[in-house]
């Protein structure tokens, strides 16, 4: 839990944080108050989505097995839709498909902008130049009328179209951040010595300059969920998602559709929203916190009273 | 425990502008300034216990490696802390006045009209968002001076005291070079006719030969207005030909202090005799090289007794125990207990105050 | 100037590649969709309109597909959407006339008020650093700026339309009043658009806030700060003049980055207050499978988007000397 002060004064030797990532990372973690609490959420939803038997007897969360508009009870947590389902198991089987677009987008957006990014970074030149056109183009185009269109084309997205429009939108901001980055790496000294030591470009790229770049990595990772999170749930709330499968924006179109803050079912729609904003809160707790973890600049300045030296 | 305050009169300095009597008082005096960072595990000592002094019109240097708490010091004297470093103790007299008790609102009229600073890259110093003229206005203006015409004058006058021609006040800093833009921050620093100018290595970023010129010019425009130069650097070359007086710093505290050319030609510290001893001289008889191993301790682990002592060819069995003081020898001011009249390092010749001779190991 | 004439380029490159997907995507769809609309147009369109349709989707012609693009270019630039389903029979480009008016004033103004507002805030905050602001600051705009557009909005619906019935949730003003410059006209616009606009507000703010914040902290620990203050300037000129300068630099250049982020808010806010704009036809277009009002209204919102950046590109060579020279 202690950062040694010897870090706080000498000027950070990038090659020694290899090793010590990791540890920076969990030690961060633990210290920091929002990324706990992110961690934290994140953490829940992970295990409601893993074993949704463990929050709700309820099998099939679409089936219409119960009374219509039932106010919340014991039996029924969050009381039932105009259609008869129990809202509570529809929220936590939700969980699942909310949390597999979530990391599905996240990994593939990740990996995506490494490549893009440390590519252009290393390429320089013409090379650079063209996947920098890329980036940017990508970037700029708006992405959610975007996927509409796709979307709407495709008759309504199944899990793999949501999957697949996100990660072509999402991969942009990360790609330019790690191409940023990786430009300002290439020219530090650990890089030059590997390059004289004449190891090969493939593993200075994976062994010398990933590492030094863990954080901005795993924040991006953190920002491409939240977008995916936000974004298919929207998606889903215009009706653009599938309409059998269960998550939340799906909840929320339904209960829309249903009227339902006007027929007093706020909790229908309440309770999605809720887990959605959990969720989006949690990630970008995290991401926040990482963002404080790669700029030293950021971090929380402590007033120590009791270790006031006194004059 | 011989803590003399020594106040040794530079003797090659320039005449002083202003008033006479004062002479004899210290422009500058620091008294047991301590510089702390507040880290999560407690405050961390970056510069301890330093006495200093800078005699009008005088020129002083202060030497040291790397991390050795030099630019802390500077700024602290200069009350430019930021979170987490804090002044935990000492005071710092200018023109008689404690700097560390005043408020900012107190401080206000001091800064720049008599203590400006220089600090080490001007292409990070200037804000690179405004022109070179608006920055040197914006100081006069915050000092009352309200004239347009007035505010330009001066401007044109301290550009031309350094050698730039004056169309450049609309420029920004990015669109001068390097030599150009350390220039311009030296007179910016020069508006008010200072009494004290604080350098941050300011010739660092330089190359040998605009090194040499930015330099002379400083001692020339010393000359001319008779202000007083606190010069902080690594380069020990440099300090020799041009300061009045040397402090030299190691891990945060005052290894020696003194006439420059007392300190060059007989070294009483340890490290200091290393520093030089690590400089090829250009015309001399050829010497091997020596530097000095290892490296200064960590500030949060440092050494119970002489900070000096892991790195130091001349250690005995005290030195790891016992702190040393600052010992009067030979006319300088030096840290190290071969000069203390109290320890004795066991098999040498008795030092006495006077003549220092260095003990066999 | 370079500098100038390279976002100009960005512009020009953009928005191309913009079209020609949307070119694109209904011919490499499986199951053609465009011909299944095709259907419900004819006999009710004439022979121009549905040979326009037909350019613009590829059916029933025999041209190459290279020929398909340029006619399809051209339409655009000369404003040939076509006519829309919707609507019918008014022409794409009508409703994007009637519809663009409600999205700019809405988005546009409320992303204006955010930017200023969320950067004097930042600035404050990031000033102040450690002190109360900047401790309570950062957690609640994180978490506010991850809440769903659509479901804040539904929230204040639930709120102040349904439970307190002090503001209307639906459209852009009350339809039986006439349009017109007298009070109870712009009353009522101001009424109808406090809701949708705070939803916006409240999520968009957050986010500037933080930039802000946090380019401030940076800032503060350059050089050119500590220069400022050793000169005697006031607090006040330096946070000004010296840092907030500088520091809403990147500001601007992450403006361009943030459009989408609005843009897709836009869209949902206008979707859950029935509010009339761009956003709002576009979904109206999809939920009727109006393909040629849907590629019109993807083509405004891109267009829309790119002159936003422009605009912001060009305040940050007027505010950044070193924009511009670099080459």
């Amino acid at each position: 839990m202690t950062l040694s002060t010897a870090n706080v004064l000498e000027p950070s030797v990038a090659k020694g944080r290899r090793n010590g990532a990791g540890m920076a990372i969990w030690r961060a973690i633990r210290s920091s108050g929002k990324a706990l609490t992110g961690a934290i959420l994140l953490f829940i939803f992970l295990i409601a989505a893993i074993f949704p038997q463990l929050f709700t007897s309820v099998k099939d969360p679409n089936d219409r097995a119960y009374g219509l508009s039932l106010p919340p009870s014991g039996e029924h947590l969050l009381g039932t839709t105009s259609f008869g389902q129990d809202i509570w198991a529809q929220l936590v089987w939700g969980t699942r498909e909310t949390l597999i677009i979530a990391v599905a987008v996240g990994v593939l957006a990740s990996v995506l902008s490494v490549l893009i990014g440390v590519t252009a970074a290393y390429l320089g030149g013409i090379g650079d130049g063209v996947l920098s056109l890329l980036i940017d183009v990508f970037l700029v185009i708006p992405a959610f009328p975007l996927i509409i269109v796709i979307a709407a084309y495709a008759n309504g997205g199944n899990l793999a179209v949501i999957i697949l429009v996100l990660v072509v939108t999402g991969w942009s901001y990360g790609a330019r951040q790690l191409r940023a980055q990786a430009l300002s790496l290439r020219r530090r000294d650990f890089l030059e010595s590997a390059r004289v030591r004449g190891e090969r470009r493939s593993y200075i790229v994976i062994f010398e300059m990933l590492p030094s770049m863990v954080s901005l990595i795993a924040a991006n990772f953190l920002g491409a969920a939240l977008y995916a999170v936000l974004t298919a749930a929207g998606l889903q709330f215009i009706g653009l998602g599938s309409p059998s499968s269960v998550s939340w924006g799906t909840m929320l179109h339904w209960a829309q559709t249903a009227e339902a803050l006007q027929t007093g079912q706020a909790l229908w729609i309440i309770a999605p929203g809720l887990c959605i904003a959990l969720l989006g809160a949690g990630f970008a707790l995290m991401n926040y916190a990482f963002d404080e973890i790669s700029n030293p600049a950021l971090r929380r300045v402590r007033r120590n009273r009791r270790n006031n030296v006194g004059k | 425990m011989s803590e003399s305050n020594v106040t040794v009169r530079a003797t090659a300095s320039e005449d002083a502008t202003g008033d006479e009597t004062l002479d004899s008082v210290p422009l500058l005096e620091v008294h047991r300034l301590t510089v702390v960072y507040d880290t999560p595990t407690g405050p961390v000592i970056a510069v301890d216990n330093i006495d200093l002094t800078v005699n009008r019109g005088e020129f002083v240097g202060v030497v040291g490696e790397s991390g050795c708490g030099k630019s802390t010091m500077l700024f602290g004297i200069a009350q430019l802390l930021s979170p987490p470093a804090r002044i935990s103790a000492g005071e710092v007299l200018f023109r008689g006045r404690n700097l560390v008790t005043m408020n900012d609102k107190q401080l206000a009229p001091v800064r720049w009209q008599n203590l400006s600073v220089v600090m080490q890259s001007a292409m990070n110093a200037l804000n690179p968002v405004q022109r070179i003229g608006a920055q040197y206005a914006d100081t006069m203006k915050a000092h009352g001076a309200s004239n347009k015409a007035e505010i330009r004058t001066r401007s044109e006058e301290v550009l031309g005291m350094v050698g730039i021609d004056k169309i450049h006040l609309d420029s920004y800093p990015h669109q001068l070079s390097g030599g150009m833009r350390q220039r311009a921050m030296i007179a910016m620093a020069l508006l008010f006719t200072p009494e004290l100018i604080i350098m941050d290595e300011p010739t660092s970023a330089l190359d040998v030969v605009a090194q040499r010129s930015l330099m002379l010019q400083i001692k020339e425009l010393q000359h001319q207005l008779g202000f007083a130069v606190l010069f902080v650097t690594h380069d020990m070359s440099l300090v020799s030909h041009f300061s009045d007086r040397l402090l030299v710093m190691y891990a945060g505290q005052a290894a020696e202090f003194g006439e420059t050319r007392t300190v060059f030609d007989t070294p009483a510290h340890p490290y200091s005799k290393g520093l030089l001893e690590a400089f090829p001289s250009l015309r001399g008889p050829k010497v091997p090289l020596v530097g000095i191993p290892g490296s200064p301790p960590a500030l949060s682990a440092m050494p119970p007794g002489c900070r000096y002592e892991p790195r130091c060819p001349l250690a005995y069995a005290d030195c790891k125990t016992v702190k040393p003081e600052l010992y009067e020898v030979n006319g300088v001011l030096a840290r190290c207990l071969l000069y203390s009249p109290h320890n004795r390092p066991k098999t040498s010749t008795e030092p006495d105050d006077t003549t220092p001779t260095e003990g066999k190991p | 100037m370079r500098y100038v004439l390279r976002r100009l380029g960005m512009f020009v490159i953009t928005l191309w590649v913009a079209l020609t997907i949307n070119f694109f995507i209904p011919r490499l769809m499986p199951g053609n969709p465009a011909e299944a609309m095709m259907a419900r147009f004819r006999g009710r369109v004439n022979p121009d309109a549905l040979h326009a349709l037909e350019v613009a989707f590829g059916i029933n012609t025999q041209k190459p597909l290279l020929v398909q693009y340029v006619d399809y270019l051209g339409n655009t630039f000369t404003g040939h959407f076509g006519t829309s389903l919707t609507f019918f029979p008014q022409s794409v480009g009508t409703v994007i006339v009637t519809a663009l008016p409600w999205t700019l004033g809405l988005v546009g103004l409320t992303t204006i008020i955010a930017f200023v507002f969320g950067t004097l805030i930042g600035l404050v905050a990031g000033w102040r650093r450690g002190g109360a602001l900047d401790s309570v600051l950062p957690p609640v705009f994180v978490v506010a700026s991850a809440l769903p557009f659509f479901w804040v909005g539904l929230l204040l619906i639930l709120l102040f339309s349904v439970t307190l019935g002090v503001l209307p949730n639906d459209g852009s003003y009350d339809v039986t009043l006439t349009p017109g410059l007298n009070a109870d006209f712009i009353g009522s616009v101001l009424s109808h658009a406090i809701l949708p606009a705070v939803t916006i507000l409240v999520i968009s703010i957050g986010g500037w806030i933080l930039t802000m914040r946090n380019n401030v902290v940076t800032v503060l620990a350059d050089d050119y700060i500590r220069m400022a203050r050793a000169k005697g300037l006031s607090n006040t000129t330096i946070m000004y003049r010296y840092a907030a300068r500088n520091a809403i630099l990147p500001n601007l250049a992450g403006f361009a980055m943030s459009i989408g982020f609005v843009v897709s808010g836009a869209i949902l806010v206008e979707y859950t207050f029935n509010y009339p704009g761009v956003g709002y036809m576009l979904l109206q277009a999809v939920n009727n499978e109006d393909y040629p009002l849907m590629q019109g209204m993807f083509v405004i919102i891109t267009v829309t988007v790119l002159v936003a950046i422009l605009i912001s590109d060009f305040l940050t060579v007027l505010l950044d000397p070193r924009a511009g020279a670099e080459g």
